[in-house]
């Protein structure tokens, strides 16, 4: 990546030092007097005084009393969850300090982190500022006003002509836990499922395959655990690009003697780091996961016992890997070298416990389902799971993708995982937010489509175009909200531009709306609106980490410019379209959700508020309801008392409220269970057995029932929490269980009242949760995990090829799923593809793999990073990673531009090919090219800058690598392929 | 009196490019100035490739100091070594000099037209009174006055990066080296000279020298 680095540039924006107008700088001691009275010398620890002074960052500065506060508010840019002390004076973010005591990041920052702070400048600002429309093929400023009026007339038009679930409403990752949880409900107040965020293409597969094998879908412990850890396996993971600062506890723990294994297509930054470097072939994962297996099951080093008690259906697994992924066929299909394989289960199998880690690289495939279950497989093999150093670290991507996930905008779920197919859910939340749920029903265009998970992001693109006898929903999509979200992180970029062509109405929501604004402008002349919007920085509310950890941001400074929050604008919009008072759930009375003053003095809903009336009133299921805001600011305000290893608080009194911290897990991990009196102190390890459930314990989920077939599917005997009454596996705790056992009357009246004829996932009491937690249970039960999953279509996991091989005699041995008609309201292909793709010859005009991945200046579709100067100024180009090999033989050398096209087609049936610069390297293998994703702004060789709203275009514009990207879905989540596909390469 | 160093572990560096945005960010440096960036040998080479983070090392016997015409760099108590724009003519001396490559020079353009030179003070600032709106317009921000370090090594995402007082650092790197077992050759003498030369052994396990 050296290549793309220059000194200089045409491009450079005015120099920052220049614009530096300071304030009085309040002369105090000098730097040696300093230092003596400070009596600290300049140690490496020296602690930050936290001095504030002088340099007010910019001259929009109000004319202030040169007030100085600091307030502590949480990156960004991916899911570790670094804090940050911002300097405000004045209004103005004039400074970023380092958070020494976060237990998460201990003050480190990558090159994202410790830039956060241009966010708040405004001078040569690359954000949108106003709202803005297309007119006659310009953009052009409008009011607010303008922009709310012309946008509801229209959606009310369509939705009287179309019905209700002609809109897709894409959602982020980015929003704040309270944001999304509201937009979850905005959605469903405008009566449709079609809404969806960037975990669908970031770990549906994920969430999916972990929750169906043992209960939750998450990363089973936290970053800091690996510092316990014997052996972490990175399986589709470049944690030092794409989670830098995890590579703190990743590299204090390999410096303990903890093995490192990097398993990648590419030699990685994270490989790099690695004791021992393995090269697969994009795609093969469950080939070389189930070849570790073969030697595990042939030496016998399995953990019996531990698999007998807490796991079913190994053995059908066993059986299956022995006979079929012998070495030589997973050396067929992975291309990895048989002792490479021995070696790996060798090292994994004699260090206990370990990780299984991984990201993108396992979740963005056709079969990625099955390889999280493989991995899975993996880790209960050796016994790894639900023990401190072992698991399943799953690292989400976006800060908040673990938050918006189990509480934000998905087509399938309401907050909490309830799924919309259960009319028990609706029941529930309409309790919660004080709707009435004959009116809800009433806004759905039927029951049955209420009933019915919506489209996914990653399929909106043929919501639109795909002929609408074949859609199952009445109408096609005619309208789309990009609610933070990048276009240019979706495959078939290409495709999508054919769709973007035939909308009614596009919105865009977001403080960089460019990718999506240029891709609309460059193929229309109206039917589009921009509108700004407050970064996480603008506003207050909390945040998931990837080890399910919640913090509270800080509010650092006023939106800027004309940008309003997102809740403010969903509220808003809410009033134009006419269900404002069921937004805030305003009936009978009663109103859930204060009102309070933001920007302008306007009224927007209450953050804390909706943490505390919402989602914690509401999500039962994976204890998002002990995390109340009180509890969540004393932990942001007294970090310090948390220990690192362990993430626990030994003591320590919140100055501010008197809150005893003693016991909690930093962050109040997720599950919480019970309301925040009892104050569970969250569970920093899922399960994991060895603790009380009121030190955080916990087993694996009676999410299946009792028994399979007649195979007892709870946990065996002595295997429950520690300190439980009951000593063997037991199911989910319901009111009828607790009378059985004698507990009910454990029950206050109150709770009683509430908690009869109800679950533990729907007593709004917390009473059923408490009253089970207090003999030592887990509340959704103690039970096996499961290694086969009888209700997906394939109970174990396969190896199956991707749509678009290099390897057509193996998609004869593996081949792919055959097509489905209807799935997520869509027809989806599989097999008819991939048979195409070899009737085509596809792997011979395109025999190079395309790959794609992070960088680690850029986030997502990388607008707003491309817009900071300061991490542009060091990726200023994008590039394919090409190895010398196959960069010779087509006589292209380093630096210059080539073309890489891909089977993706054009709308005029040519191929989609690219323009960037070669890297040669031996990064990659022979057989394989990588392009980063985090691009946007040229369009197959052509600059978009002149679709851009003036002064929002990013400084670095570049190919995006999914304008190129092929079709290709996961059969449970329609999670889309962008991993493996096929390309060639040509000097440009 | 500490006498700061930085020092960068390249068993920890992840090439993030924390410690150069780190200084952007806190410097409030141009675009095209990097008083800090990440260096990468062998990338992409397996098994070869390490990163390190380069900036000017506040040499004890700076070659930029001695060949300037103009005397304009100093050095604080602290061992930093600071410069006077002031005094600079931009001739460009320190940066043949400069086995690191730290100098920088803000303008561009023929007949020698380099403007000051302008490198890592170590979060020092200059000449000028300690947090005076001068000094941070010419040199930055003064930490070491506030009682920080600097932002680079503040906030190194794997704590690669050690900036501040030498004898802690040295501790701190000690520590790792033994705890690893190896480290030392990897960076260092054996590195630079080839392995088997006078002087290649690592000096890892010597004794704590206090001074």
């Amino acid at each position: 990546m050296l290549l793309t680095r220059k000194a200089t540039s045409h491009a450079a924006p005015q120099a920052r030092l220049a614009r530096a107008v300071s304030g009085t700088a309040p002369k105090t001691m000098d730097r040696r007097t300093f230092l003596k009275r400070s009596g600290i010398g300049v140690g490496a620890g020296a602690v930050a005084s936290q001095l504030p002074f002088s340099m007010m960052g910019e001259a929009q500065a109000k004319e202030g009393d040169g007030k100085v506060e600091v307030k502590r508010t949480v990156c960004t840019h991916c899911s570790v969850g670094c804090a940050i002390d911002a300097v405000v004076q004045d209004g103005v973010w004039v400074r970023q300090e380092p958070v020494f005591d976060s237990p998460l990041n201990l003050g480190a920052h990558c090159a994202k982190g410790a830039s956060v702070r241009e966010h708040g400048m405004t001078h040569d600002s690359h954000r949108l500022k106003y709202p803005m429309k297309l007119e006659d093929g310009k953009w052009k400023r409008i009011s607010w006003d303008t922009a709310y009026d012309e946008i509801s007339s229209k959606m009310l038009e369509i939705r009287k002509q179309s019905g209700p679930d002609a809109l897709f409403l894409v959602g982020s990752s980015k929003h704040n836990n309270e944001q999304s949880e509201l937009l979850c409900k905005w959605a469903r107040l405008w009566g449709s499922n079609n809404t969806d965020h960037q975990a669908r293409i970031c770990h549906s597969t994920t969430v999916a395959g972990l929750g169906q094998t043992w209960g939750y879908g998450a990363m089973t412990n936290s970053y800091n655990d690996e510092q316990n850890s014997k052996s972490l396996m990175f399986l589709g993971s470049n944690a030092a690009e794409a989670h830098p600062v995890s590579m703190l506890h990743t590299l204090h723990a390999k410096e303990n003697g903890c093995k490192v294994i990097v398993v990648d297509p590419r030699y990685t930054r994270t490989a790099a780091k690695a004791d021992l470097y393995v090269r697969h072939r994009s795609g093969s994962d469950v080939a070389f996961i189930f070849g570790l297996l073969h030697h595990i099951f042939k030496n016998g080093w399995e953990d019996k016992k531990y698999i007998h008690d807490r796991v079913y259906g190994m053995d059908d697994v066993k059986k299956e890997v022995l006979a079929k992924w012998t070495p030589d066929k997973v050396t067929e299909v992975t291309g990895v070298p048989e002792e490479q394989v021995y070696q790996v289960a060798k090292i994994l199998s004699e260090n206990r416990p370990g990780f299984v880690i991984w990201a993108m690289g396992q979740t963005q495939h056709t079969n990625a389902n099955a390889i999280v279950r493989a991995s899975n497989i993996l880790m209960l093999s050796l016994g790894n799971v639900g023990r401190s150093g072992g698991g399943c670290n799953v690292y989400r991507g976006h800060d908040n993708v673990q938050g918006a996930t189990d509480v934000g905008p998905n087509p399938d779920t309401l907050p909490g995982y309830y799924p919309v197919a259960v009319p028990g859910s609706w029941v529930h939340w309409a309790k919660v937010w004080n709707v009435d749920l004959d009116w809800l029903k009433k806004r759905y265009a039927s029951e049955a489509l209420m009933a019915r998970p919506g489209m996914t992001v990653s399929r909106w693109i043929d919501g639109v175009t795909e002929r609408n006898e074949a859609i199952d929903q009445d109408s096609n999509l005619r309208m789309i909200f990009f609610w933070g979200h990048a276009p240019n992180s979706q495959t078939r970029g290409s495709e999508m531009i054919e769709a973007m062509k035939k909308l009614d109405l596009m919105v865009v929501v977001d403080p960089y709306p460019s990718a999506s604004a240029a891709m609309f402008a460059k193929v229309r002349k109206d039917g589009a609106y921009l509108l700004p919007v407050a970064t996480q920085f603008e506003t207050e509310g909390s945040v998931t980490a990837s080890n399910r950890s919640l913090q509270w941001r800080e509010r650092v400074i006023e939106p800027l410019f004309e940008s309003r929050t997102d809740h403010m604008i969903m509220y808003q919009l809410a009033q134009k379209l006419g269900f404002a008072d069921q937004f805030i759930g305003k009936k009978d009375g009663k109103q859930v959700l204060r009102l309070v003053k933001g920007k302008g003095g306007m009224e927007e809903p209450s953050m804390e508020d909706t943490l505390r009336n919402e989602i914690n009133a509401g999500c039962w299921t994976i204890g998002y309801t002990g995390q109340s805001p009180e509890r969540l600011q004393a932990h942001m305000r007294n970090m310090h008392v948390f220990d690192i290893k362990s993430t626990r608080a030994r003591g320590g009194k919140d100055a501010k409220t008197g809150y005893d911290l003693t016991g909690d897990y930093y962050g109040l991990p997720w599950p919480c269970y019970g309301t925040d009196k009892i104050k569970h102190p969250g569970t920093p390890l899922l399960y994991d057995t060895h603790k009380h459930p009121m030190d955080g314990g916990h087993a694996f989920r009676a999410l299946f029932g009792i028994e399979k077939d007649g195979v007892n599917l709870l946990a065996e005997d002595g295997v429950a929490c520690k300190g439980s009454d009951i000593t063997t596996g037991y199911p989910q705790f319901d009111h009828v269980l607790l009378k059985k056992l004698g507990w009910w009357d454990e029950l206050s009246d109150e709770e009683k009242k509430e908690a009869e004829g109800k679950t533990w996932a729907n007593d709004l009491s917390g009473g059923i949760q408490r009253v089970a937690m207090k003999h030592g249970c887990s509340p959704f039960g103690n039970a096996k995990a499961r290694a086969v999953v009888w209700n997906w279509p394939d109970p174990i996991p396969q190896h199956r090829e991707p749509l678009f091989s290099p390897r057509p005699d193996l998609v004869a041995k593996y081949p792919n799923h055959d097509d489905v008609k209807v799935f997520w309201r869509l027809p989806t292909l599989f097999k008819s593809i991939q048979d195409q793709a070899i009737k085509d010859g596809v792997a011979k005009s395109f025999p190079l793999i395309l790959t794609s991945g992070r960088l680690v200046e850029y986030e997502g579709g990388g607008e707003e990073t491309r817009s900071n100067p300061w991490l542009a100024e060091l990726q200023q180009d994008n590039f394919v990673e090409i190895s010398p090999k196959a960069a010779a033989d087509r006589g292209v050398k380093n630096g210059e531009y080539v073309w890489v096209s891909t089977p993706g087609k054009n709308g005029n049936g040519s191929n989609v090919r690219l323009k960037v610069k070669a890297l040669v390297t031996e990064r990659v293998g022979d057989d394989t090219c990588f392009i980063p994703f985090h691009f946007s702004g040229w369009w197959q060789g052509e600059d978009m800058l002149p679709y851009y709203p003036e002064g929002a275009a990013p400084i670095v514009r570049g190919e995006a690598v999914n304008t190129a990207t092929t079709y290709g879905y996961d059969r449970i989540t329609m999670m889309q392929e962008s991993k493996t596909t096929l390309c060639q390469v040509a000097k440009a | 009196m500490a006498r700061m160093k930085f020092l960068c572990d390249a068993e920890r560096c992840i090439e993030c490019n924390g410690c150069v945005t780190a200084c952007k960010n806190e410097n409030e440096v141009p675009w095209g100035v990097n008083r800090r960036r990440v260096v990468t040998i062998n990338d992409g080479v397996v098994g070869a490739e390490k990163s390190i983070s380069v900036a000017c090392m506040h040499c004890s016997d700076a070659p930029c100091m001695a060949v300037c015409p103009v005397d304009c760099f100093y050095r604080t108590p602290d061992g930093v070594v600071l410069h006077d724009k002031d005094l600079c003519i931009g001739c460009g001396y320190c940066f043949y000099a400069c086995p690191f490559g730290a100098p920088q020079f803000p303008q561009a353009g023929a007949f020698g037209l380099r403007g000051k030179m302008d490198k890592c003070t170590f979060c020092a600032g200059g000449p000028e009174t300690d947090r005076s709106e001068a000094e941070f317009k010419k040199y930055g921000r003064n930490r070491l006055a506030e009682g920080k370090l600097p932002a680079c090594a503040e906030m190194c995402s794997t704590k690669a990066l050690l900036g501040g007082d030498g004898d802690v650092i040295a501790d701190i790197y000690r520590e790792r080296v033994l705890r690893r077992g190896k480290g030392s050759e990897v960076w260092g003498w054996g590195t630079a000279y080839g392995p088997g030369r006078p002087g290649a052994q690592p000096p890892a396990a010597a004794p704590a020298r206090k001074s």
